[in-house]
């Protein structure tokens, strides 16, 4: 690819371009080296599922049609249009609010033996356990730029349950160098969205009570 | 031009247009957005805003919606009661959003409740949902187009509040809604308040501010210095792009008001995404039109 490739000593990751590229299937040591804060690029394939891909898996018991062992989960629903070659094609894709999926994470990452998620916005501590238990990491992908992220995908491998309609359909899709991921929950259980959440509470506090303070004297003008 | 001649004329823009804002930010936005990103300095938070620069640039170059959730469409119209299709118009639009879906294209997000089915064109009950307005003795038209995703509306909220409570009881409804979600909803975020007596008209209104241009203030100056408060509290608690912290949480705060029942304070709030596709098209009677929002857009038949 390029002079600057070098492995690294973990067995799936790369380095090139000072990018750090981990490709599918990853390696539960590729995994557990990851630490919140990290920025990766993942080379290789993910399967999209959603709400409804969750509650068929978790709640109604329906097995997976496809193996995603090891690989990536996106949390998203791309445009799809069809090629004249009876195929299909992303026209946009980015992730979707992870937190819809939060109940049924935990038995989901379990179930699917994934090692790797990606999404929008943080998650709860379901998720958390599993990624300690089962050894994956929750990432985030900065959301709204669904053709930048487009162009990281090289094919659709497959569809299935096209039922459940476009959005909430399972896309399997081959994608390189998709990124940049932040990880916000590793392994060890150290959620990034929450800690800040918990500022973010403490500030607020501290805000509203500024804003009425302020506001009163313009009340009183 | 025949009456049917107009009315496929009239979708036809529609639905160019609604396309065409699913590709490209309005001016407004963008500058917003350029403001913010200038301002910054933590170099997480401006390699997110460079990002989403590069996501604008792609988008116009190759003609691909900007975020794949293309929302559900909404429209607000000031419709005059001399408009030659204004009997028309809603068919016109309902046919547009089709259109726009097929061509643009946009993802189907239209799901009818308790069937649980989507529908695959973004029509269906109540969809596309339509705000109107009629002014007397004007033969135009001004349509808004709102491309509303999931994401962000999903923390949109409204209550009646005791007037007791207060302004400090807004303030509190809405920072409480910031902080607890505001962080998954894609901020910057545009908030919008409505302030008035009941659910309907507070959640309405909160939606109606939304579609101001950003930056824009409310006529009422004490209205518009809390929407000023409101701005400057929520920056600081620092949500910033993708919520992972940052000097900015909001593109702006639009409060819309109305009375309220003296023994009621109605409370509602709306958001939208950094993404905030909105578009504002005036037609006249012969159907030449204007768009503020997007210059660049043109049509040919």
């Amino acid at each position: 690819m390029n002079n600057e490739t070098e492995r690294c000593g973990r067995k799936m990751t790369k380095i090139i371009n000072e990018k750090t590229v981990l490709s599918t299937p990853f390696t539960e040591e590729d995994i557990r080296s990851l630490h919140t804060g990290d920025v990766i690029y993942i080379t290789g394939d993910i399967a999209t599922g959603r709400d409804d891909v969750h509650i068929r898996v978790v709640k109604e018991g329906m097995e997976l049609p496809v193996d995603i062992h090891g690989k990536a989960l996106m949390h998203a629903g791309p445009i799809v249009r069809s090629t004249e070659e009876n195929g299909f094609e992303v026209v946009a894709i980015g992730p979707t609010t992870s937190m819809r999926m939060e109940k049924l994470e935990y038995d989901f990452i379990k179930e699917a033996g994934v090692r790797l998620i990606i999404g929008k916005g943080g998650m709860g501590e379901h998720t958390a356990e599993a990624c300690r238990e089962f050894g994956a990491v929750h990432c985030v992908l900065p959301a709204g730029n669904a053709v930048v992220t487009a162009l990281c995908t090289e094919e659709i491998t497959g569809v299935e349950w096209l039922d459940l309609g476009m959005p909430e359909a399972l896309w399997s899709i081959r994608v390189k160098d998709l990124g940049p991921l932040i990880v916000t929950i590793d392994t060890s259980g150290k959620n990034l969205f929450e800690e800040k959440k918990l500022k973010i509470a403490d500030q607020k506090e501290k805000q509203i009570e500024e804003i009425c303070k302020r506001f009163e004297s313009v009340l009183l003008q | 031009m025949t009456l049917n001649e107009q009315v496929e004329k009239m979708t036809d823009i529609m639905a160019s247009f609604i396309g065409y804002t699913a590709i490209h930010l309005p001016d407004d936005v963008v500058s917003k957005l350029r403001e913010l990103r200038d301002a910054e300095d933590d170099p997480a938070a401006k390699s997110i805003y460079d990002m989403m620069f590069e996501n604008m640039r792609l988008a116009s170059e190759l003609g691909r919606p900007s975020c794949q959730d293309t929302g559900l469409v909404q429209f607000r119209i000031d419709c005059g009661s001399r408009f030659p299709l204004l009997e028309q118009l809603q068919a016109i639009l309902v046919t547009a959003v089709r259109q726009a879906t097929e061509k643009t294209p946009l993802r189907p997000n239209a799901v009818e409740t308790f069937d649980e089915i989507n529908t695959g064109d973004n029509i269906g009950t109540g969809a596309p949902s339509i705000s109107w307005n009629i002014i007397p003795a004007w033969n135009g038209c001004a349509i808004s187009t709102y491309l509303a995703g999931g994401g962000c509306s999903l923390p949109g909220h409204a209550a009646v509040l005791m007037p007791g409570e207060g302004y400090e009881g807004v303030v509190r409804f809405v920072l409480d809604r910031i902080a607890e979600y505001g962080q998954n909803a894609c901020p910057p975020l545009l908030v919008g308040v409505g302030i008035a007596n009941s659910v309907d008209t507070a959640a309405q209104l909160s939606k109606k501010a939304l579609f101001r241009s950003v930056g824009s203030r409310n006529p009422n100056e004490k209205a518009a210095k809390m929407e000023q408060l409101l701005e400057d509290g929520i920056n600081a608690i620092g949500v910033g792009p993708q919520g992972m912290g940052g000097k900015f949480s909001v593109l702006g705060v639009h409060i819309e008001n109305a009375v309220r029942h003296t023994a009621t304070l109605g409370v509602g709030v709306s958001f939208s995404c950094w993404t905030h596709r909105r578009g504002d098209i005036v037609f006249d009677k012969d159907l030449s039109f204007t768009t503020s929002t997007h210059p660049g857009f043109t049509y040919e038949q």
